[in-house]
């Protein structure tokens, strides 16, 4: 057996046709960062791997898909503290997110969350970004890993005439994501305070440590993400365990997202791309005069060429990151559905044929599958989740 | 999943498949080292009957939620049989991979490369 793709990116030495297959899962450099979970992963027996510069857990021994039943049904907790974080501060500093960041940021209240992304001036996505106000005048914003560094960069290079701070504070802050139809109660349960709702943030104090709690997440299900001191990050999640959270890798934060169609940077999402053609327009406002928002209202008013949909497959097989769509277009994502049963994913198509219904043809590897543009989410937890039997 | 196991009666290749050889026929599969490196097995893509096999070329594709994989031949031959099962319960790889998991059988065109395959051992050490 020989791995031959991993999607996000090979590991390093793997991949080709032919190797052995067990730098799949041993290969790590030193040079990857750890989170102050690392240790716990590896008692845990985690498979480990190289993401976005990081050394993470793809998974536990339970599976996958026992993983991803766990968010849909119970509760799940990631460690996602290879996320980056970067605080903006100052009197100006509503006003410079309002310049980098495409949505309205003045529409966000004290403890409001926000979905935005990082444009260039031709409307290409650098980042896609949730950005909480903690106070009038500060603000934090969680960056994809990958991306982290480019994003601070780029955020101190565009700061010059405002009177704000732009501050690097990853490394202040753990992140876990406690998901699922059970999470709340279970972090509530070690809380001081109610939970804030969703797309609201607070602090609060959990498991006697602060806490910035937000009613965010990445699965379609309900739940929160804790923000922390790293150095409180083992004992929370130990607990979380212990109250019957079950540890969730990235393969299954990668299925809960794809089902319900949130685009991942790097595979949905590029520089190449504008948010128009992303399906991301809801989170632009070019009103604001955000960078890249002269670009992203011409896309709006003229259309593009493709545009990104989700879809299934009709039949065996699973498309996959990179595939071709016959005709024109691409795979984006693509993976087995654990809730469906199906081959699942995204793709830009020409957007003639983006239409519900749709069928094309994607060339996997050489063999033609046929998919049929769906409606988003693909996973719709009133239509495809577990029933309450009646009588 | 089932625990680790490298049954004495089978032969390995070190890319981590094994056969079963009886006569001229060999059933092929993948080792539990292979499945429990790939994950859960969502998906066999099987070759066709008929359709022939070289050793150390892939013949068939096996897919995790997160990775394709080739499967690759341990010895040369000609398929008569794939498993059909295989695809309505790809888990079978994971849960049982030298028995409900095995993959295709195969005719072998050169019995005397049975002889470049690695007892359990020899391959237990490769690991």
């Amino acid at each position: 057996m020989a791995p031959r793709a991993w999607r996000n990116g090979p590991l390093s030495g793997a991949g080709r046709r032919g190797e052995r297959s067990a730098s799949l899962v041993r290969v790590t450099t030193p040079t990857l960062k750890r989170t102050p979970l690392y240790a716990a992963h590896v008692a845990a027996n985690a498979k480990l791997v190289s993401f976005g510069g990081w050394e993470m857990p793809v998974q536990y021994t339970g599976g996958i898909r026992a993983e991803h039943e766990a968010v849909r049904h119970a509760a799940g907790v990631f460690d996602v503290s290879h996320m980056g974080e970067v605080q903006c501060s100052g009197p100006d500093a509503e006003a410079f997110l309002q310049h980098v960041l495409s949505n309205d940021v003045s529409k966000m209240a004290i403890g409001g969350a926000q979905y935005s992304m990082l444009c260039n001036e031709d409307g290409g996505v650098l980042d896609d970004l949730f950005t909480y106000r903690l106070a009038p005048d500060r603000f934090l914003t969680v960056t994809n890993a990958a991306n982290h560094d480019s994003d601070a960069d780029w955020l101190r290079s565009q700061a010059g005439d405002y009177d704000v701070q732009v501050d690097d504070v990853a490394s202040a802050y753990a992140m876990l994501a406690v998901q699922g139809p059970l999470a709340r109660e279970l972090v509530q349960a070690i809380a001081d305070s109610p939970l804030p709702a969703r797309m609201q943030a607070a602090a609060r104090i959990i498991l006697g440590h602060e806490a910035l709690v937000c009613g965010t997440g990445y699965t379609g299900e309900d739940g929160v993400e804790l923000l922390l001191d790293p150095a409180d990050a083992p004992a929370i999640w130990e607990e979380l365990l212990r109250r019957g959270a079950v540890p969730c890798g990235l393969a299954a934060r990668d299925t809960l997202r794809l089902e319900v169609c949130y685009p991942l940077y790097g595979n949905d999402l590029s520089s190449d791309r504008n948010p128009i053609e992303a399906g991301l327009g809801w989170a632009c406002k070019e009103n604001t005069g955000f960078i890249g928002s002269d670009a992203v209202r011409r896309a709006r008013q003229d259309g593009t060429a493709q545009k990104l949909v989700p879809f299934k497959i009709d039949g065996p097989g699973i498309a996959r990151q990179g595939n071709p769509v016959v005709g024109g277009g691409e795979v984006t994502s693509g993976t087995m559905s654990p809730s469906l049963g199906v081959g699942i994913g995204m793709a830009y198509l020409p957007t003639e044929r983006a239409q519900v219904g749709e069928r094309f043809e994607i060339d996997v590897r050489g063999k033609l599958r046929t998919a049929v543009v769906a409606s988003r989410p693909l996973y719709d937890k009133e239509i495809d989740g577990p029933r309450q039997l009646s009588g | 999943m089932a625990p680790a196991s490298y049954p004495d009666d089978l032969l390995y290749h070190p890319d981590h498949d094994w056969a079963r050889v009886e006569d001229d026929v060999a059933t092929f599969g993948i080792t539990w080292f292979a499945q429990d490196a790939l994950g859960e097995v969502v998906f066999f893509d099987p070759p066709e009957v008929g359709s022939s096999v070289t050793v150390g070329k892939f013949y068939a594709e096996v897919e995790s939620v997160k990775a394709v994989s080739d499967v690759i031949a341990p010895l040369s031959g000609e398929i008569v049989e794939v498993n059909t099962a295989l695809a309505d319960t790809p888990e079978a790889i994971n849960e049982d991979p030298y028995g409900a998991g095995w993959m295709v059988r195969v005719k072998l065109s050169d019995s005397g490369q049975v002889d470049g395959l690695l007892d359990s051992d020899a391959y237990q050490a490769t690991l």
